[in-house]
């Protein structure tokens, strides 16, 4: 019988189906139960386990977040049509989409939920709900800018198409995102975008700092304390590490990874 | 000039539904009075870009305890936090957050119909039934359904349970039938209707808006320099 793995992020109430291998009853709070379940392959601290295609994507962040905090991650990598339909068929999917992230009983989908959870967990989201606030300001500035440029070679196929958007996307960059970037490490002095510590919005910079570069380099020739910053953050050790070769950080998509993307997708 | 630290929160955007909707019901459902300045003319917008206030040159911004926040999603999850409708560990969070994304994709579908062609419209809409009764509300209908409480997360009301609210209104509005299927939605929709804040929210006279229309659109195309 087929393992329904909704329940594993559900809160439900005494409510057992046939077929699950063991359990672990665990009583959380409120006298609600939370079910965690094994499979006969692991325990309870098991690594993430990150099911996304082999790219950047939507899962990229995810891989920057985790690897700054040192946390390790596996990965299965959809390769076919049949492996993304295997994993709808299995009820692994919320809604039927990737990135998926299992981690700690749950089957995350959802790009934000998984990093609002990950950036919580390990200390990336400040000491209060304004620290958060604004976190969250900078990490989904930060994520539109990212968003456009990972959506480059997916919405604009024709190369000249592509060429327009890539100079669009460009003066966004130095005109609305990095110039308020600037400014906020201006006006406090401090090495972090927020609160004098290490967030996730600092990490999303960084990584969108970069990916803006592999679309043109010397893009940040104008922003003095942006360069400081993206030489500070890469060096600290776990980010040093992930920028290394041999790492998760996925390369940038080329047309042969795009072909076998969509292959999978559409 | 700092926005005053008292006072009412004061939402910047048009007169109209788009992006900050979603803000006015949540804060409607938490019980929070508020105040809107509407865009009506690309000197008021220029204005606000002049004078520093929309921190990536775009609305919605929320004036509230002191900050000029952007972003809907930084703004939704501030006051979710603030009052209460957030859950109660980063695991409820997690599980309101997925609730949530997912009535945010199904309502970004709906929100650019306005705007399209015809024979646009006509594909659009079937997108949005396909989205609506094979991708979205059976999971939140399974979900209620399976732990038969009445709120998403079981006993607590939280904002999940207002984002899909308003997905489920929305969507109905394009397709009067599409909870034919889903008994435990339809339950739902009326149960959270009902609730007093939310009920007020539904009256006549509230700050809800109505849904985008042709002059909308000429208004942010206007405001915006748009063609």
């Amino acid at each position: 019988m087929q393992f329904e793995t909704e329940i594993v992020f559900q809160i439900i109430t005494l409510y057992i189906k046939s077929g699950i291998e063991t359990c672990l009853l665990s009583l959380v709070s409120h006298c609600e139960v939370i079910f965690f379940c094994q499979n006969r392959k692991g325990n309870m601290a098991e690594k993430p386990k990150l099911h996304y295609f082999y790219g950047r994507g939507r899962m990229e962040t995810v891989r920057w977040l985790l690897s700054a905090v040192g946390v390790e991650f596996e990965e299965q990598f959809i390769q076919s049509k049949a492996d993304l339909e295997k994993l709808k068929k299995d009820g692994l999917l919320l809604f039927q989409q990737v990135p998926m992230v299992e981690i700690d009983g749950m089957k995350l989908v959802q790009s934000r939920a998984i990093l609002n959870y990950i950036a919580a967990k390990y200390n990336l989201y400040g000491k209060d709900i304004k620290q958060r606030a604004l976190i969250d300001v900078y990490s989904e500035g930060a994520w539109d800018l990212g968003e456009m440029i990972m959506q480059l070679p997916w919405k604009y196929i024709d190369p000249e198409e592509r060429e327009k958007e890539t100079i669009v996307i460009l003066e966004k960059a130095t005109g609305r995102y990095f110039p308020v970037f600037e400014k906020v490490l201006k006006d406090h002095g401090q090495d972090f975008l927020v609160g004098n510590q290490l967030s996730r919005a600092d990490i999303q910079l960084l990584e969108t700092i970069l990916a803006t570069e592999e679309l043109k380099e010397g893009v940040l020739s104008k922003f003095p304390l942006l360069k400081a910053f993206k030489t500070k953050i890469s060096n600290i050790s776990n980010i040093k590490k992930f920028l290394q070769p041999g790492s998760p950080r996925k390369p940038p998509l080329d047309e042969k990874m795009l072909a076998e993307a969509i292959n999978i997708f559409y | 000039m700092n926005p005053t630290m008292a006072g009412k929160p004061r939402l910047y955007y048009f007169n109209g539904r788009g992006r900050m909707e979603s803000i006015r019901w949540l804060l409607a459902a938490a019980g929070v009075e508020f105040e809107e300045v509407f865009l009506e003319t690309r000197q008021q917008y220029e204005k606000l870009l002049n004078d520093g206030f929309l921190l990536f040159q775009q609305v919605p911004m929320v004036e509230i305890d002191g900050m000029r926040l952007v972003e809907t999603r930084a703004i939704l999850s501030y006051i979710a936090a603030k009052h209460n409708l957030y859950g109660r560990d980063i695991k409820e969070r997690a599980i309101i957050d997925m609730y949530v994304e997912g009535t945010i994709d199904l309502m970004a579908i709906i929100r650019v119909h306005f705007k399209l062609s015809p024979k646009e419209k006509e594909e659009n809409l079937k997108l949005i039934i396909e989205r609506a009764t094979k991708r979205y509300f059976p999971v939140y209908e399974k979900v209620l359904k399976d732990h038969g409480q009445h709120f998403l997360l079981g006993t607590q009301f939280t904002w999940a349970d207002v984002q899909l609210i308003e997905a489920i209104l929305m969507t109905e509005e394009k397709e009067p039938d599409i909870l034919s299927e889903f008994p435990s939605l339809q339950a739902f929709k009326a149960r959270i209707c009902e609730i007093p804040t939310i009920k007020k929210f539904l009256q006549p006279g509230s700050q809800r808006k109505p849904p985008p229309d042709e002059k909308l659109l000429q208004t942010a195309n206007r405001v915006f320099n748009r063609k």
